[in-house]
């Protein structure tokens, strides 16, 4: 191709005395120029996108890989039944409300005799994260048996230690903006040494919700929250939305009112979002009383915010079904109402569902509109239906990068890996069906 | 030729068979059309007999399109089009409120110049307006009515062994038929054909021409055509429009061999158009 175009200018003209034929000439090498160099423009812009695309998610992969993985310390733990169980009733009360944290920490202080002092003691202990007194809780609450037995178990590290293990903080005795402290490094340098360290998969990352100690945080309750709060968008926003575009497109007379609806809609989905958030507020939670941080009125919100951009896209989607197919369906003695449903929107639905999955992609990425009807709020439970108060992922994103802990901002890219999974899935499904779907005639 | 140019010079014998009752199925009086402000149709009065194939023919934008899409009514869908005059099928007015638009497309069926079946299966295709309109009784009375359309069409032997394979991959004359067929397996009155055969090739024309001879024994046929010829071969009345007029309507031979407008003469014989 682009040789072929190099070559015509080169090319003498075979009547050099047709007069029109010597501008011609003159002229070809300008406007083969032109081209040429818009082409390159275009070219340029091609790949600075996708280096800036490349570096993004470089970027995010190298912070977010390293919170799929988390360090954790295999201590051998001696389950005293005078700490556990003083009384030996096994009572479920009891084992729940053990100090199970002084059995852990016990086994981590065997471990070094010479750690005497209370001030070195409660940095050893710090080390530990809280997590480990659950698991031990979880594990005899399930298995009373374990009472008094020594067992073997996983015990994950507090957060700068794992920072620490995975290299990114240094420990210093400066004092104020250290994390660790050269004593704890060497601590952990002696555990390391005995083969007690171990980095073992993070599936608290995906089983937990939102906590204070990063090494306990996880994204499932977000992403639970993200679910109930999408379905509730979807089951609101796409029958509306398919809804209002068939009648406008399809029945609606086209008059001056319809054209000032249609601006309108068109205008909608140009709106920022939070001010959809602020409607939300007044309304679904001022006005009606809905409950607050729910996934209910973060999914009507969201309902609002996507019901323009599938309107439209249903409507585009409805004008580019021929005119024929109407006339056809019209000419056999079809009614208004036959004609479009069961002519007209099968051969549209390809198009619209490629246009909510869009919008609810649009709206799995909204984070401003659900800050405003509280949304952002700490939850540390896994939310169970629409009405819990619950986060987003973004929102969880947001709140996870504003928290000073470097293991969080880790967590949040891990977030942000896992969502952006979520959206090219998504835009591959809404791809995938319009392949499938589409017809030819 | 002689009896037809008496049979003109005539016109008690011309009137007679116009009005005579059962002979016609529409009879149009003073139809005049507005797209918005601009008249498409002026005051045509048109007659169409009943097992007559009746060709319009005319240059292009002179609005036989038009006036063949006021007979079922299919101009409602454009919008800011106005029609005025008076349109009686079997002596009931078209455009009267009583009557249903949906019974009216269902009494006159419709071909476009296009082919366009609808994407689904053959059967489907055929199937869709005795279904619609509730005229099978049970399954095997819907099959034996999609039989019997497409062997009118003249289908049937074409595609007996692929009725589930999609209308749309047909060839373009087969789906034309198609179309045909759809039309008369609602049982219509009135087949109005807007140039059937402009996209297709001329063995698939003389195919559709072949049937259209045969199906005027049980329908009466309105076609729109660019060609000549077609007119002069299909047809046994036509009408000559020019400029959202009528200029003349008469038997097909008589048009062709003996015009009485000069219009009409010059346009057949190719001086414009």
């Amino acid at each position: 191709m682009s040789s072929g175009s190099a070559a015509t200018p080169n090319r003498q003209p075979a009547t050099g005395a047709h007069p029109a034929s010597a501008a011609v000439t003159a002229s070809l090498k300008r406007r083969y120029a032109a081209e040429r160099r818009f082409r390159l423009y275009g070219l340029l812009a091609v790949v600075f996108a996708g280096l800036s695309l490349a570096v993004l998610v470089f970027t995010i992969m190298r912070t977010g890989l390293p919170a799929f993985s988390t360090t954790m310390v295999r201590l051998p733990v001696s389950i005293a039944p005078q700490i556990i169980d003083p009384a030996g009733t096994r009572a479920s009360q009891t084992l729940s409300g053990a100090d199970y944290q002084k059995v852990i920490r016990d086994a981590l202080g065997d471990l070094f005799p010479d750690v005497t002092t209370r001030g070195q003691r409660r940095e050893l202990f710090s080390m530990l994260s809280p997590g480990g007194a659950y698991r031990l809780r979880d594990r005899v609450m399930a298995d009373p048996a374990l009472i008094g037995t020594r067992i073997e178990m996983l015990i994950p590290l507090a957060d700068d230690i794992d920072q620490y293990a995975k290299g990114h903080i240094e420990a210093s005795s400066r004092g104020i903006d250290t994390r660790i402290s050269e004593d704890q490094a060497q601590w952990f340098a002696r555990l390391k040494a005995r083969g007690m360290i171990e980095s073992v998969f993070n599936t608290t990352l995906f089983t937990a919700a939102d906590s204070r100690s990063p090494e306990l945080a996880g994204i499932w309750g977000a992403l639970v929250g993200s679910f109930w709060t999408m379905a509730v968008t979807l089951v609101l926003s796409f029958p509306l939305a398919v809804g209002a575009a068939i009648y406008l497109e399809e029945f609606a007379p086209k008059n001056r009112w319809t054209q000032v609806i249609e601006v309108n809609i068109n205008n909608l989905a140009a709106v920022p979002s939070i001010v959809f958030g602020l409607l939300g507020l007044a309304v679904f939670l001022n006005f009606f009383g809905l409950p607050r941080s729910a996934p209910l009125v973060g999914g009507m919100v969201l309902a609002l915010i996507t019901l323009p951009t599938i309107i439209i896209a249903s409507r585009a989607a409805l004008k580019a079904v021929p005119p024929s197919i109407r006339e056809a369906a019209l000419g056999v003695g079809a009614s208004q109402l036959q004609c479009v449903f069961h002519h007209v929107v099968p051969l549209a639905l390809p198009g619209m569902l490629t246009g909510t999955i869009i919008g609810m992609a649009q709206a799995l990425g909204e984070t401003a509109p659900l800050l405003m009807i509280g949304m952002v709020a700490f939850i540390v439970d896994i939310p169970s239906g629409p009405l819990d108060p619950a986060t987003v992922m973004p929102v969880q994103i947001y709140l996870w990068s504003d928290s000073p802990e470097r293991a969080f901002v880790e967590r949040a890219s891990a977030a942000i890996v896992i969502l952006l999974g979520f959206l090219v899935l998504m835009n591959v499904l809404a791809v995938v069906l319009r392949k499938r779907f589409e017809r030819k005639w | 030729m002689t009896m037809i140019q008496t049979q003109l010079r005539d016109p008690k014998a011309r009137e007679s068979r116009a009005t005579s009752e059962d002979a016609v199925t529409f009879v149009t009086r003073d139809v005049t059309v507005h797209y918005g402000t601009k008249k498409a149709l002026d005051n045509v009065s048109l007659d169409i007999n009943r097992n007559d194939v009746t060709a319009l023919i005319g240059p292009s934008g002179c609005g036989k399109s038009t006036y063949l899409r006021c007979l079922n009514r299919m101009n409602d869908l454009i919008p800011g089009c106005r029609v005025s005059g008076r349109i009686l099928l079997d002596g009931e007015d078209v455009y009267a409120k009583a009557m249903d638009v949906v019974h009216l497309r269902a009494r006159v069926g419709m071909v476009f110049q296009k082919p366009n079946p609808f994407p689904k299966s053959i059967y489907e295709n055929v199937a869709y307006g005795p279904r619609i309109h509730g005229i099978a009784r049970d399954r095997t009375h819907l099959d034996e009515i999609v039989f019997t359309s497409l062997e009118k069409a003249g289908l049937l032997v074409e595609v007996k062994d692929r009725l589930q394979e999609p209308g749309t991959g047909l060839s373009g004359g087969q789906q034309q038929r198609l179309c045909i067929a759809r039309a008369i397996a609602v049982q219509p009155e009135v087949i109005l054909m807007d140039e059937p055969c402009s996209a297709l090739d001329p063995i698939a024309t003389a195919k559709i021409e072949e049937l259209m001879d045969e199906l005027r024994v049980n329908y009466s046929i309105v076609i729109v055509t660019h060609s000549m010829q077609q007119a002069a071969r299909v047809s046994q009345r036509t009408g000559f429009f020019h400029l959202g007029v009528i200029v003349e309507t008469g038997e097909t031979e008589q048009i062709f061999t003996n015009p009485i407008d000069r219009r009409t003469q010059d346009y057949i014989t190719g001086r414009f158009g």
